[in-house]
C-alpha cells in the first residue's frame, strides 16, 4: 500500500527503525482487525447471500444460485414477509408520492445544474433519488391500512418514527436541564440511567409493565375500559409498544449529547439576545439551534445506524408478531437462520445493509455536512 | 399615563430578572423534569420489587409496595446465588472479563489509529486497495467452495499480495486520504451484526475457538473499534499540534508522543469513550447468542434463558437484570469522575 524505501543510508538501531515504521505500526492494527472481522464476513456473506445452503451428512452444502434469494425475497414467497402485502393506493396518495419525488427530482436537477457536478457525487445522488423514490411508494402501499407491511418497512418504522421521537424529547429534556434549575446533576444522572439497562433486560420489563391484567398500569386500563384490551395482538399498537421500549433506552444516548452541547454553547450570546428582548423560541431557533446543530447532526447518525439493527426488543416483547406485525430486518433474517435458510437470511442481511448505507450516507451527506460551520 | 398593573397571569409568565425563571415556567419545567424521572425510574423500580415477589404474587397481579402490599420474599435471590450459585457466577465472570478486556484493547487499539489518523498524512493507492480486495475474494472463494484448506489459500493470498504491492504499486497514481480511511472505518458500524455473525462463527469454528473468551473479546473490540477511533479521533484534533513538534524536536519518537503526551491530555475523551463502549459490550446479545453456548456465556444470555418452557420467569430474570446493572453503575461513577463538564459535546463533533 505504501511505497517502500530500500535505501539505507546507516545501520540504524531497533528504536529508529521502529519509529520509521510508527506511523505504519500505529494505525496497522486497526486495519488488520476490521479486515479480519468485517471484510471478510462481507465477502463470506456475500456468497452465502447467492447461495442455498443445505446441511448434509457430516457437514453442509452450499450450491451457488445467483440472485435466487432476494428474487424470492422481492418477488416470491418470501415478498409478503420482507416487502409486504401491497394495497391499493388511492388517488390523493399518489398525488403525494407524485410531490415527494418531484421534490426529490428537483434536489437532484438543482446539483446537476450546480458548478460542483463529480462522477461520484451523481452517482451516489441517482442512487439516493432512486431508493427513497421506491421507498416512498412501498411506504403508501403497505401502511395505508389496505396492505400489510413487511420486515423492510417495519425495520423503517422503527428507524424513522423512532429516531425523530427520540430527538424530540431528547432536545426538550436537555434544553429544561439547561435552564438556571437547581438539581441539575441528579436529573442528569439519573436521565443517563436506562442506556446502561441490557435491551433483553428492558425488553421484558416492559412485557411485565405492559401487562394489561397484571401490570402496574392495569387498575388504570381498567378504568378506562381497556382492561380486555391485548395490545400484543393489535398489529399498530404492538409496533407502537416495541417502539416506546426502544425510547425508553436510547433518548438518555441523545440527550447527553445534546445536554453537553447546550452546556458548552457560549451564553454571551444567548444573554445579548435575551436583552434585545427575544423570546424564547426566537433564541432556540437562531442562536442555540445552529450551534448545535453539527453535534446533533453526529450523535443523530450514530442513533441512526444502531436502530437499523434493532432486534431484541421485538424478539423478545412480540416475538415478532402478532404475524410478522413486529419483525424487525434483524429478527427476520436470524428467524430464517434459525430454520436453516442460511441463504436467505443472508440475503435479507444484505438488503439490511444496502438500505442503511444507502440512508446513512446520504444523511451523513446531505443533511451532516450542511450542519458543519465551514460549509461544505 | 399609569402603568396598568398586571394580571395574575401575566405576571405568573413574567420572569423578574433575566438570570431567574417566570413562576409558571418554573413549575412547568420541573413538573416535566420530575414527570420524566418517573418515566425513568418506575420500570427499574419494578424490576426491584419484582424481584422480591412470590410467582402468587405476580400473577395475581399488581402489588406495587413491599411490606404494605405484599409480604416480601428473598426466594428469587436465593434460588439465584445460593441454588444457581456457580452457575451465576460463572457468566458473571464471563461478562466483566469479556467487556472490560474487550473495552480496554478497542480503547487503545482505537485510540492509536485515531492519533494517526489526525496527525500523519496517509496515501493509501487505490489500485493496491482493489488488488487486495480481488485477492480475498479469491482466498475466500478457494476456501469456501474449491474447499481448499484455509491456511493454504491464506498463505497463497498474502504472498500474492506482497508480490503485488512490489510489482505494481508504483504505477498507481490515484491514492485515498485519511478522510476516506476514517470513513471507510465508520463505515463498518453501519453493517449489521445479523450479515458479519455467520461468517464469524464459521471463522471460529474452524479455528476451535467457539464459546471461547478469546472469540468473544475478538469480535466485541472489532465491532466497537469503528466508535472508538471515531470518538478519540475528535479529542485528539484538539490538542495543539505544537506541543508534538516540540516533543519531537526533543528527540520523543511518536510512540513516546502518543503514550505521554497524548493519552493523558484526552483523558475525558478516553473516558467518555470506554463508558460507551462498556456499556455496548456488557448489554450484547445477538453476538454472544451465536458464539458462545456454555463456557462462555454472557449475563444478557441468562437474563433470556429465564423464559424457561414454564413460561417467563419474571422473579429470578428481575434478580438478573438488577445484578446486572450494579457493575455499570460503579463503573459509570468511576469514569464519570473523569468526564468534565462540557467534554462529551466535542467527543461527537464530526
Amino acid at each position: 500500500m505504501q511505497t517502500h524505501k530500500m535505501n539505507v543510508k546507516r545501520k540504524r538501531s531497533f528504536g529508529e527503525m521502529l519509529d520509521q515504521a510508527s506511523p505504519k505500526l500505529l494505525i496497522l492494527p486497526t486495519v488488520l482487525i476490521i479486515l479480519f472481522l468485517a471484510i471478510y464476513p462481507l465477502l463470506l456473506s456475500a456468497y452465502l447471500a447467492l447461495s442455498r445452503f443445505k446441511l448434509v451428512r457430516g457437514g453442509f452444502e452450499l450450491k451457488f444460485v445467483g440472485f435466487r434469494n432476494f428474487k424470492k425475497l422481492l418477488f416470491g414467497s418470501q415478498e409478503y414477509h420482507f416487502l409486504g402485502t401491497v394495497g391499493e393506493i388511492l388517488l390523493w396518495e399518489w398525488l403525494l408520492i407524485v410531490i415527494v419525488i418531484a421534490a426529490l427530482c428537483r434536489w437532484m436537477f438543482r446539483y446537476l445544474r450546480s458548478a460542483k457536478v463529480t462522477v461520484v457525487g451523481t452517482l451516489g445522488r441517482s442512487v439516493t433519488l432512486v431508493v427513497f423514490s421506491a421507498l416512498t411508494v412501498l411506504a403508501f402501499a403497505v401502511l395505508n391500512g389496505t396492505g400489510y407491511p413487511g420486515s423492510l418497512m417495519i425495520t423503517l418504522f422503527y428507524v424513522f418514527a423512532g429516531v425523530s421521537i427520540q430527538f424530540v424529547i431528547a432536545l426538550g429534556l436537555a434544553l429544561l436541564c439547561a435552564q438556571n434549575i437547581r438539581g441539575k446533576n441528579f436529573f442528569r444522572m439519573v436521565f443517563f440511567i436506562p442506556i446502561m439497562v441490557t435491551p433483553v433486560g428492558i425488553a421484558y420489563a416492559f412485557r411485565m409493565l405492559m401487562d394489561m391484567s397484571q401490570g402496574p398500569f392495569s387498575p388504570l386500563w381498567t378504568l378506562f375500559g381497556l382492561g380486555e384490551f391485548s395490545w400484543a395482538a393489535d398489529a399498530s399498537m404492538a409496533r407502537w409498544v416495541v417502539l416506546i421500549g426502544d425510547s425508553w433506552q436510547w433518548i438518555p444516548f441523545l440527550f447527553m449529547v445534546l445536554f453537553a452541547a447546550i452546556e458548552s454553547q457560549s451564553k454571551d450570546q444567548v444573554e445579548a439576545a435575551q436583552l434585545d428582548g427575544a423570546g424564547a423560541w426566537r433564541i432556540f431557533k437562531d442562536i442555540t439551534f445552529p450551534a448545535i446543530a453539527p453535534v446533533a447532526a453526529t450523535a443523530v447518525l450514530i442513533r441512526l445506524i444502531e436502530a437499523f439493527k434493532i432486534i431484541d426488543l421485538p424478539n423478545i416483547l412480540t416475538n415478532g408478531g402478532p404475524g410478522i406485525a413486529t419483525e424487525s430486518m434483524t429478527l427476520h433474517s436470524f428467524i430464517a437462520w434459525r430454520t436453516q435458510d442460511l441463504g436467505g437470511s443472508a440475503a435479507v442481511g444484505y438488503s439490511l445493509l444496502f438500505i442503511a448505507v444507502v440512508v446513512c450516507v446520504s444523511f451523513f451527506n446531505f443533511i451532516g455536512q450542511k450542519t458543519q460551520p465551514k460549509g461544505a | 399615563m399609569s402603568v396598568k398593573p398586571k394580571s395574575l397571569w401575566q405576571k405568573m409568565w413574567e420572569p423578574k430578572d433575566l438570570q431567574s425563571m417566570a413562576p409558571a415556567t418554573k413549575v412547568l419545567s420541573y413538573s416535566i423534569l420530575l414527570f420524566w424521572t418517573f418515566i425513568v425510574l418506575f420500570p427499574l423500580y419494578w424490576l426491584f420489587v419484582t424481584s422480591f415477589k412470590l410467582p402468587i404474587q405476580v400473577s395475581d397481579g399488581p402489588y406495587y409496595i413491599p411490606f404494605i402490599d405484599f409480604e416480601p420474599s428473598l426466594h428469587a435471590w436465593e434460588y439465584i446465588f445460593i441454588d444457581l450459585g456457580r452457575d451465576t457466577l460463572r457468566p458473571y465472570m464471563n461478562s466483566i472479563i469479556i467487556a472490560s478486556s474487550s473495552t480496554v484493547l478497542a480503547v487503545f487499539i482505537g485510540s492509536m489509529a485515531a492519533y494517526a489518523l489526525t496527525r500523519i498524512e496517509y496515501k493509501p493507492k487505490v489500485g493496491s486497495i482493489v488488488g487486495f480486495i480481488v485477492i480475498l475474494g479469491l482466498v475466500v472463494y478457494l476456501t469456501v467452495v474449491v474447499k481448499m484448506q484455509w491456511q493454504l489459500t491464506l498463505s497463497i493470498g498474502f504472498a500474492l499480495f506482497v508480490s503485488f504491492v512490489f510489482a505494481f504499486s508504483r504505477y498507481f497514481k490515484r491514492s485515498l486520504g485519511n478522510n476516506d480511511i476514517l470513513f471507510w472505518i465508520i463505515s463498518q458500524r453501519i453493517m449489521p451484526p445479523v450479515v458479519s455473525v455467520l461468517p464469524i462463527y464459521i471463522m471460529f469454528q474452524q479455528l476451535g475457538l467457539l464459546d471461547t473468551h478469546f472469540a468473544l473479546i475478538v469480535t466485541y473490540m472489532a465491532v466497537n473499534l469503528p466508535i472508538a477511533v471515531w470518538l478519540m479521533r475528535d479529542f485528539f484534533a484538539r490538542i495543539p499540534v505544537e506541543l508534538e513538534e516540540s516533543a519531537m524536536l526533543d528527540g520523543a519518537s511518536r510512540m513516546r508522543v502518543f503514550l505521554t503526551i497524548y493519552m493523558p491530555l484526552a483523558k475525558p475523551g478516553l473516558a467518555a469513550t470506554t463508558m460507551l463502549i462498556l456499556i455496548l459490550s456488557w448489554n450484547e446479545y445477538l453476538l454472544a447468542l451465536f458464539l458462545s453456548t456454555a463456557d462462555a456465556q454472557t449475563m444478557p444470555l441468562m437474563v433470556a434463558a429465564q423464559n424457561a418452557t414454564r413460561g417467563p420467569q419474571w422473579w429470578y430474570m428481575s434478580v438478573l437484570i438488577v445484578v446486572m446493572i450494579v457493575p455499570v453503575l460503579i463503573a459509570a461513577g468511576f469514569i464519570g469522575k473523569m468526564i468534565s463538564k462540557g467534554q462529551l459535546s466535542g467527543a461527537v463533533k464530526g
